[in-house]
Parts: C-alpha cells; structure tokens; sequence
C-alpha cells in the first residue's frame, strides 16, 4: 500500500501541476534535541564503520540535536518513509525529489537561515531538481558522474573518448573484439545513457533530454541497445559483483560509479575512468525538509552543518562523490585535495545529465515522451534478447 | 469478620478453568483464534491483495493504476519478452528438479540403505551443512569458481579441456563469456542450492521401504533392475515427488541466483522485483506473481494423484 500511496501521490502531483508555496521557517528556535534523517547507506557517517570518517559526533556535541538515520535503499523506499512522516529530513536523489515536491511532502527553505548557503556551488543553486518556481525545496548534499570504467592495461594509449565501445561491436586496442568484455547498467535507466549516446550521434533524431525521450527517439535507444545485448555478457546492477567481474571475467570497459573505481584502484588492479565526448549521466542529493518535521530548528543546523567544508570534503572522499561546496576541494579541511575531486569528476559538470524520472508530460508536449514504467517493461524485454 | 461459603473466594484463574471445563469449546475459540487470525489476514489477506492487484491496470499514458476490473494486465503476460520470461523460468525449474532428482536419488539411497553409525551422522552433516552457511555467500562463491579466471576454468586449462567449456558456451542459447555468465552456470548453482531439500524428503522415503520386500522380489527370481523397477522406484515416488514441489517452487521464486550467475536475463522473480519498484507497475507485477501460484496448483494436483501425499 506503501508504493500505492506514491504512486496516488506522485500522479496527483502530474495531474493538478506544481503545488503551492508552503509557509516556510522564519527564524529559528532553540534546538529541539533531536533530528530524524532518511539517508543512503553511507551518506551520515559517526565514525562507526571507520573512526576517520565521522560528521556526526561533533554536530551533536556543538548542537544538542542528536541525529537519528534512518538508511533507505532505493528513492522509492525513501518517498515511502516520507509519506509515512515522522521524519525530519531526507537526502533525496533527483528521482525522489521532485514526487516529494509535487507531493507536498517537503517544504521550501529559508536560505536566509543558512548561513554557508553563499558557499554552495553556483551550478547547483538553482537546479531544477530541487527548485520549483524559483523556490529551493532543499539544500545540495553531494553528486556523481557514471563513469566510464576501464582497464588501462587494454586501453594502453590512453582512455576510451567515445561511449561506442560499450554500445557498438568494435576491435579495443589489445587487437581482441569488446564482444563479452564489457557491461551496462542493469536498470531501465540505462536507456537514457543510450539515448545520450545517440544525442551526440544521431543529431537527426533530435534528442534533448536523454530522459524525455518521444517514440521515435525511444525506439532508436531500444535498437541500440539490443545491438549492446550481444556484446554484453551480463548486466551490472551490484558495486561489489562489478568488480568482481573486472576482476575474474575478463570484463575490461563499462559505466560505473567511481565508488568502484577508487575500490579497484586501492587494490592497484589497473583501472581508471573518464567521461566521454557524449558526456555521462549522474546523480545529485538534496537535503529536504518534511512539510510536518517535528525538529525544524534541529533540521535547519543540521543543513547549515552538512554544508560545511569539512563534512563535504570528508563525504566526498568517503562515497566517491563530489562536494556541493566548491572550496572543500582546495581548503584542505579534509580528505579532498583537487586531486581527488578531479578524480570523482568535480570539473565535468557540465557533460553530466542529472537523474530525473521520465514522465509522460515533458518538454515535446504533454504525453509526448515515454514514461518510465514502458522503459521498465522494455528493458526487461531488451535484456531478454527481445 | 464473617465467613460466607466453606471454600475461599476464588481468583480470576480459578473462575476461568472452571469456564473451560464446562465450556471446553471457549478454551478451542481462545487457543485457535490468533494462528487463524494469521492465517486469514496475514497469509491470505496478502495473497487476496495480490489477486486483486492482478486485474487492476496500469494507464499507458500517464502511468497510474487503474482500479477497475480487466484482464488486460493478463493479457501482457502474453507479450513475447513477458511469455519469453515465464518459459524461461519453467524450463529452469523443470530442468533444475529433474537434475536434482538424478544426483539425489543415489545419495539418498545409499545413506537410507547402506550407512551406519558414523557414516550416518556424516551423511547429514554433510547435507545440511551448505543449509547453515548464508545463501549469498554460497552463490557468490560459485560466482567465484565458474568465472572466466576461476577455479574451474583454471583447472580446465591445466588440463586441456578447455574445450569442453567453450565447446558447451557455444551451444546456442547457452552463450556467455564464461560459465558465470552463461544460463548453464544458473542451472548448475540452482541445482547445488536446492539439492539438499531433495535429498532429505527422497531419504525419508526410502527409508520406509521395508527389507521384506526387497528380499520377497529378490525370493521371487527378479533382478536387481527389476527389484529397482518395480519396488523400490514406486515405493520411493511420493518422496521423489515431495523433494520436487520444493525444488521446482524454490527456482520457480527465486530472483537473486539469477541476478548475480547468469545473462542476466529476467526470470519471473527478478521481473517481479523490477516491476514493483520505481516502475509502480504492480499490476503486472502482481500478474507475475500469480503464475507460478497457478503453476505450483497444477503441479499438487499431478503431485496429489501419484500419491505423494497418502503419507500425511
């Protein structure tokens, strides 16, 4: 019942439009003792898992709000929790946070009660993820690239500059076919890294959006990649089986995340990654507050903390993402050196096209693009050998 | 102070045992009501949930369900990805019990016939033993043995048969990179994973098929293929069919063997799994879920008219 109230929700917010602007936090209070947060796995670290890496202990100390995390593992849960409520804030990813949005679930923030708001990455500011007419519904967390992985001891002359030797068949430099050798992604968004392809390829098709494809577009991303089920041995959908399978299966080129690219390359194995001429989707996290949140002041230092460059820093280092403060990368008041953040693809925001669910209304007219549920459906049909 | 009856008053526990030894039916109401109440609500009431989701229909522009009565949630089931998911997954299921059936059979009949003592323990040691480890890591380590660059394909190389795996990884529909990543090495983790829960029900049975018998056959002047034929085989079947409803229904289920070995190619489970989540297809999802309930029932009533149950 949990998913039917998201979905009751997310299509009434597609059917009335955007939602009114809720009354926001005017000026804070004394902390309430206590912040509840939905988050990914990893995301709010106490130094539990490693001492290193702990953004929590002091916050509680300076504030008072002792920080309760709830860990959920896919958007869909994290909306679920939040229609729920009893929860204070949530990181949510750009599939999650405009049905949040649309489903009054969140409401706007004062930025002016956030002080390092002024430090946040002009990119981000404003990113329609989380802003709706001008309102912001949250403060950035952290965001990532999916990369292209790769062996450097295959790609010997240096990296791989088109996303073609994942989605066409073609001879790699070691002299062998890619045939067998490489992976993607094992969830229907996948199509959307096709049709960014095919936007760099096929510019007669017209794609804009990867993620607002129409039929025409939609069927020539489907095309491409049955054409990618022959070269594909198995789909990825694990960190940890991916790289098991850069390791024992001879799998040398695929989209990942750098989180599994740092892991390889701490084990030495000969790995690197780049983004592409086409460019690569990623992902974006904001901190968003519950319309009810029981602690708004608790949640409202909580946010200012999380924009910290500290905690950006440590955060980036630790997921493998990159710091939405900027200066966390070069201020050294953490993990993060330039290094690093180039590394995690600090530079390359421009080349990435952020998460968002396709939905039927987009920008080619309403009901002109595909919804997100067919690209389920065919991709299941895709990897089926249909 | 005065005294009014001869006994003392009595508590609360008293006055209820005299309640349910005159009304012994309030005590049956009281102990059986809760497993009912799970029973109906919990158990059923998900599986009736389930049904109903079933004829709902998802709106194919705007993605939202439809609480009206169809069969066209049914009728995708059909489609040919969907149709080629649920042959897919009943052929594994099928071919997953017959070889299942094949290896237990000897196993079984050699600890229900021959072992003794010690050997006995060992037998059940070694059956249950893989049942106490974790199913992920069990799985997880045969990703690790049937790897391009692992143990079997190491052992294969030092010995030059080799080409038996490519010869087996060519066979058309079979294809993969290596055994890890071809519907074979599904097969084979299947197979090793739900071994044990045939083993077990194929020894019970055996067990109860009296020496006499054997030994009236054998007075009879029938060989031993004819004792194996026509005695023991029959006795053994109800057995043979009890492990079968557990390993055809356990592979008919389950989604995670084929998301870690294999193409990567949907079985119902992982379709399930997909379907339900950000897709807020459930509909479909619950179309999915139906098929291997209708399957399982054609499955007992076979099951139910060659015996398997005359022992319950």
């Amino acid at each position: 019942m949990k998913t039917m109230k998201v979905m009751a929700t997310s299509a009434l917010a597609l059917v009335t439009g955007l939602s009114p602007v809720l009354a926001q936090v005017t000026e804070l209070g004394t902390p309430e003792g206590q912040v509840n947060i939905v988050a990914w796995p990893g995301y709010i670290e106490r130094g539990e898992t490693d001492k290193a890496y702990d953004w929590v202990t002091k916050f509680e100390t300076d504030t008072g709000c002792k920080v309760n995390v709830k860990t959920a593992n896919t958007s869909d849960e994290m909306v679920a929790l939040m229609n729920e409520g009893g929860f204070d804030l949530v990181t949510a990813s750009g599939d999650a946070s405009l049905r949040l949005v649309a489903g009054d679930r969140v409401q706007p923030i004062n930025t002016d009660l956030i002080p390092s708001w002024s430090k946040v990455d002009a990119r981000l500011k404003d990113a329609p993820w989380f802003t709706v007419g001008g309102v912001h519904y949250g403060v950035p967390y952290q965001w990532g690239p999916n990369v292209l992985m790769y062996n450097t001891d295959v790609f010997k002359d240096g990296p791989p500059t088109s996303w073609s030797v994942v989605f066409e068949e073609q001879t790699l430099p070691d002299g062998q076919s890619n045939k067998g050798r490489v992976q993607a992604y094992d969830g229907p968004i996948h199509i959307a890294d096709a049709a960014q392809y095919l936007m760099a390829h096929k510019p007669e098709l017209g794609i804009t959006s990867p993620y607002e494809l129409n039929e025409d577009q939609y069927a020539a991303a489907l095309d491409l990649l049955r054409g990618q089920r022959a070269l594909v041995s198995r789909y990825w959908h694990d960190a940890y089986i991916q790289m098991d399978d850069f390791k024992n299966e001879g799998v040398v080129a695929s989209g990942s995340w750098p989180f599994q690219v740092g892991m390889l390359q701490l084990e030495s194995l000969p790995i690197a990654s780049t983004i592409p001429e086409e460019g690569a989707t990623g992902w974006a996290d904001t901190t968003m507050m519950h319309v009810d949140a029981a602690n708004p002041t608790c949640s409202y230092l909580w946010m200012e903390h999380t924009l910290s460059s500290n905690l950006q820093s440590d955060l980036a280092t630790w997921f493998g993402s990159n710091p939405v403060v900027p200066e966390a990368c070069t201020d050294g008041s953490g993990m993060s050196t330039a290094d690093t953040c180039k590394a995690n693809g600090m530079d390359d925001f421009d080349k990435v096209r952020f998460w968002t669910t396709p939905v039927s209304d987009c920008a080619q007219g309403a009901g002109a693009c595909v919804p997100y549920y067919r690209w389920v459906s065919d991709y299941i049909g895709v990897i089926g050998g249909r | 102070m005065t005294t009014s009856a001869i006994l003392p008053a009595r508590g609360l526990a008293d006055r209820l045992t005299a309640l349910f030894w005159r009304r012994p039916k309030v005590l049956l109401a009281l102990l059986l009501t809760p497993p009912l109440l799970w029973l109906g609500v919990v158990y059923l009431g998900s599986l009736a949930a389930l049904l109903l989701q079933s004829f709902y229909s998802i709106d194919e522009f705007s993605g939202v369900v439809k609480e009206e009565f169809t069969l066209k949630t049914y009728g995708e089931l059909f489609r040919p990805s969907n149709f080629d998911i649920l042959v897919r997954t009943v052929t594994m299921a099928a071919l997953v019990t017959l070889a299942c059936a094949a290896l237990a059979f000897p196993i079984a009949y050699f600890a229900a016939r021959y072992a003794k003592g010690h050997w006995k323990a060992a037998f059940y040691l070694g059956v249950m033993l893989p049942l106490w480890s974790s199913y992920l890591v069990k799985v997880y380590a045969w990703k690790l043995i049937l790897a391009k660059e692992g143990i079997l394909g190491w052992a294969a190389e030092q010995t030059h048969t080799g080409w038996i795996i490519s010869g087996l990884l060519s066979i058309p529909g079979l294809e993969g990179s290596s055994l890890s990543t071809s519907p074979i090495g599904t097969f084979m983790v299947f197979v090793y994973i739900w071994l044990p829960y045939m083993i077990l029900p194929m020894q019970a049975a055996l067990e109860r098929v009296p020496n006499s018998m054997l030994e009236a056959s054998a007075d009879l002047g029938a060989t031993r293929g004819q004792t194996f034929r026509t005695v023991v085989l029959p006795l053994a079947l109800p057995g043979i069919i009890a492990g079968s409803i557990f390993t055809f229904s356990l592979t008919l289920g389950d989604y995670i063997i084929p998301q870690i070995i294999g193409n990567s190619a949907n079985f119902i489970g992982m379709a399930v799994y997909q379907l339900q989540g950000t897709a807020g297809n459930i509909p479909l999802a619950a179309a999915f879920a139906v098929v291997p309930i209708l399957i399982m029932l054609i499955y007992l009533a076979i099951a139910r008219r060659m015996g398997a149950f005359d022992a319950l």
